[in-house]
Order: C-alpha cells, then sequence, then structure tokens
C-alpha cells in the first residue's frame, strides 16, 4: 500500500510517501470524515445540539458568539465559520442560524467546495421544527458519508499545523525541536505547516522576522507582531507575570516570557515562512510554512488553524497541556518524564528519552513522523478518545 | 556518564537540570547541545526538573543567555550554582 522514498536520513528511517485520507470534491484531502452541526450563533447551539443527539455519527460545535458583531470582529466570525466547513477533515455541513442572511452566507462559503451543505434559520420556525428539518438532513447526509473509504494520498496533502502549550523548559529542549525536526524532514515532501501565537514570539521577534522566506514575508511578520504588542501595552494592567508566562510555564522552570518565545520558536526547524496568515485565513501560496496572527491560547489557535484548512496539528507540551479539537486531530507529544509518568493518556507521543540522551533530535522527529501518520491514517488521538472538542472562536473586540 | 544539566548553546551562562532533582553540592555532568561538548558544576541549591542553574556568577542588571539569546535580566545577584528564576530574573519586556 505504502510506497516508501528512497530518501534516507540520520537514522535510516524511511519516510512514507503517502497516507491514508479522504479525498474531497475540491482536491484537498481529509484524515478525518465528519458530519457536523454548524451553529451561526451562540442562540443556535442548542438547536445545533438536539439535531447532534437525534442523528448518531454527527457532531454539535457550539461556541459563544455570532450575534451584534460587526467590522474586522465580523469577517473573522465568518472566516472561522465558513473555513471549519470546508476543512477536508468534514465531509458535509449543517448550518443553523436564527436569520436567514448569516445562515445562508456561510453555506454559501462552505458550497464553493463542493461538498454537502445545507442551512436552516429558526426564525418563523422555532427549535422543534427547525430540529426536525435539519435531522432530516443531516441522517441522509451521515448516512452517505458514512460510506466515504480512505485512498491512498501523497504526503503534500498533510497541512500540519503546530502550537504549543503548558510549555516548560523540557518544551524548548526537546519537544518543540522534535517538531522543528518533523517539519525539515517534511517540508521538502511539499507539506503546508503552519506556525503561529504571535504574543508567544515576543523576546524571539528579531531572530523570527529572520527567518521570513522574502523581505515581504519578514516585514509583514514585523507589522503583525508590533501590532500586538501595542495591543498587550494598551491592555495590560500590570507586567503580565502569571499570564506570559503562566503559573505552569513558571513552575515548570521558564522565568521569562523571552525564554519560552525561544523555546516556542524550536517549533519551526529551520524552515523559513513564506507569508503571514489572518486569523483562519487560508494559505494560497502553495507548499511551505505559514506564520499565523494568532492568540498563544491552546484551543483559540488550533481553532483558527483548522478553520484555515489544516487536517492535523502538532502539539508539545512540557507540564500537561490536555487540549483537543473536534475536526482537527491534535497529536501531543512530550519530553517531560514527570508528565509520562502522571498524564500518560493525554500524550501520543512520548519523547522524554531526548533528556537522558537515550534518543536523538532526528531519531525523535522520526518518531513523531510514525504517530502523525498512524493518525492520519485514522488511530484515534488521545484527545479524540478523551472526547476533547475544544472549539473556540477568537473574539476581537466588543460587539455592538 | 549520565547528564544532570544540559546547557543549549555555549554562550548561555544558564543549564537547565533534566533529572528529577539536584540538592545542594551535588556535582553535576552538564551536557552542550549545540557542540556536544561536556563541563561540571557544583550546585549550591535543590533545583528541580527544568529549572535552571548559573553557571557563572552574575550581578544585577547582568543578561541571562539561553539559546545564545537574550531572555531577560538579573535582579539580584545570582552565585554560580544557585537557582535562576522568576525571584533573580525578569523579563526585559513589557
Amino acid at each position: 500500500m505504502f510506497t516508501m522514498l528512497k530518501q534516507r536520513n540520520g537514522n535510516n528511517m524511511e519516510i512514507p510517501k503517502s497516507f491514508l485520507g479522504y479525498k474531497r470534491e475540491n482536491g484537498r484531502a481529509g484524515t478525518r470524515n465528519h458530519v457536523i452541526i454548524l451553529p451561526v450563533d451562540d442562540i443556535s447551539n442548542a438547536c445545533a445540539e438536539a439535531v447532534a443527539n437525534n442523528i448518531k455519527g454527527t457532531m454539535a460545535l457550539p461556541h459563544s458568539y455570532g450575534r451584534l458583531q460587526f467590522g474586522a470582529d465580523l469577517e473573522l466570525h465568518f472566516r472561522t465559520m465558513i473555513g471549519t466547513g470546508c476543512n477536508p477533515n468534514v465531509a458535509a455541513v449543517i448550518v443553523i442560524g436564527i436569520e436567514p442572511k448569516w445562515t445562508k452566507k456561510i453555506v454559501d462559503g462552505i458550497a464553493k467546495t463542493g461538498k454537502p451543505v445545507e442551512g436552516f434559520h429558526i426564525e418563523r420556525t422555532g427549535d422543534i421544527g427547525t430540529v426536525m428539518k435539519a435531522s432530516k438532513k443531516a441522517q441522509e447526509l451521515v448516512m452517505w458519508a458514512s460510506e466515504k473509504q480512505r485512498e491512498e494520498c501523497p504526503m503534500s496533502d498533510l497541512w500540519i499545523s503546530v502550537k504549543c502549550g503548558e510549555s516548560d523548559t523540557t518544551s524548548g529542549l526537546a519537544a518543540n525541536p522534535t517538531v522543528g525536526n518533523l517539519m525539515d524532514k517534511l517540508e521538502p515532501m511539499g507539506v503546508h505547516l503552519c506556525f503561529g501565537e504571535t504574543s508567544e514570539l515576543t523576546g524571539a521577534e528579531q531572530v523570527c522576522a529572520t527567518r521570513g522566506a522574502t523581505p515581504e514575508a519578514s516585514d509583514k511578520f514585523m507589522k503583525t507582531w508590533n501590532s500586538y504588542n501595542d495591543f498587550i501595552l494598551k491592555e495590560a494592567t500590570d507586567d503580565l507575570s502569571e499570564s506570559q508566562p503562566t503559573a505552569g510555564n513558571i513552575a515548570g522552570g521558564l522565568t521569562t516570557i523571552e525564554e519560552k518565545a525561544f523555546g516556542n520558536f524550536q517549533k519551526i526547524g529551520n524552515c523559513k515562512f513564506i507569508d503571514v496568515l489572518e486569523p483562519a485565513e487560508e494559505p494560497t501560496k502553495g507548499k511551505g510554512l505559514y506564520f499565523m496572527d494568532t492568540s498563544s491560547a491552546a484551543a483559540e489557535c488550533v481553532t483558527l488553524q483548522a478553520a484555515a484548512g489544516f487536517n492535523i496539528h502538532l502539539f508539545p507540551t512540557g507540564q500537561g497541556n490536555i487540549v483537543g479539537n473536534p475536526i482537527e486531530p491534535v497529536v501531543k507529544l512530550t519530553a517531560n518524564p514527570l508528565t509520562v509518568k502522571g498524564m500518560g493518556e493525554h500524550i501520543d507521543c512520548d519523547v522524554s528519552k531526548i533528556l537522558t540522551r537515550e534518543m536523538n533530535m532526528s531519531q525523535a522527529g522520526d518518531e513523531l513522523i510514525k504517530a502523525t501518520l498512524r493518525v492520519a491514517n485514522g488511530r484515534l488521538t488521545c484527545a479524540e478518545a478523551l472526547g476533547h472538542k475544544e472549539f473556540v472562536m477568537t473574539k476581537l473586540y466588543r460587539s455592538a | 556518564m549520565a547528564t544532570d544539566i544540559i546547557i543549549h548553546d555555549k554562550k548561555d551562562n544558564v543549564g537547565v537540570v533534566v533529572i528529577e532533582k539536584i540538592t545542594p553540592k551535588q556535582d553535576c555532568t552538564c551536557w552542550v547541545m549545540e557542540d556536544d561538548s561536556s563541563t561540571n558544576i557544583q550546585s549550591l541549591d535543590e533545583i528541580p526538573l527544568g529549572h535552571k542553574i548559573a553557571m557563572a556568577d552574575l550581578n544585577e542588571g547582568d543578561t541571562i543567555l539561553k539559546y545564545g539569546h537574550d531572555i531577560g535580566k538579573v535582579v539580584k545577584s545570582i552565585k554560580k550554582g544557585e537557582h535562576v528564576h522568576v525571584h533573580n530574573v525578569k523579563t526585559k519586556k513589557w
């Protein structure tokens, strides 16, 4: 089934050339085959959850926003909603909103992928009538999707996003450079890659800017970082101690944001980023590494990356972040032996032997590639098995 | 020999404890990742896994180097072998 590349690396592991994914109408491939019930706004959550409860194998994605937003904040809401529906890990979508206009806007955005999508609005019908109509359609869609089979897809169909969390010094020493090693090995195979966490590059921003593939990419990064930093300086009431680094980071030995940033930055290996994306913006410049302007809060960041079309996520942790995402599987790795021992049910890939020097970085990168491909091929992540479905919209400012 | 402390870059003036903890007056083996060299240090404090040890005497106002880069300033003088953390180092940002 898998043709092996003759390409060799330090440890003689042959990197597989393909994985088993779900081919979609628009040419992308998914690592999952979800049918989602997407509420447009907070007050449509109950309806969406009722439909998902009626029709087994579907999943509601409740969230807290979608009313009276305006300007860039509203644009981000639509981009996140539409992007989530468009993600290739999603086979089909039911959209439910209170009003017809915004519901239709999201349906139309998702329909451009060619996947089945249908919208329902609650006004003039009420929850019960809407649940009945939407449930009938959801049943049809989930039974249709259940016949989809995994097929061999090239590695370049993987769109890998990364974000670290509950970091400690073991993240910067080992888990994050393991992700960097994977990036260095997979980037030449045409994979799309994405890192974010604008605020958590503070202190390493000048060094990060030098990693732009073009002067334009570097400039765009510095503009994005400066804008975030200005916002932090405007809103901060103290020196952000206990927010950045967090109490968990400090317990794990991280002292300053600069130290955390240089650790964070290890995740991109030797890759250069070709463009800077708005939150939830789909990359359009082809294969390679992208930087996305995101919050450093785990669930917010992964939700934005999933909405940009990334279909598998790598999440290095130190002290043990437990985040998951409803549509993008989150593969966790750690190098902290205490985290492996205390909360091993959250860890998909253990690279703690780097600290005892029983494993080198290249071997760790290979282990992570293996773990990533198993998940891409269908193995549940720890977060999926434990039911983690954190879907958290980023809100830029107060509603009207 | 087992490694007790890992140092990212040879320019660094701190190392990271990678065993469960080191105790005062422990003779520790340090490994420098950048050039695969080794060095030794005697600790003055108990320092847990993941926390930093000073590899040199540091004065108030000095810069802490890790990954070969500036990660903050010393706000209370630190002796070689002491625990380096939020009680004696602060960010230069924010």
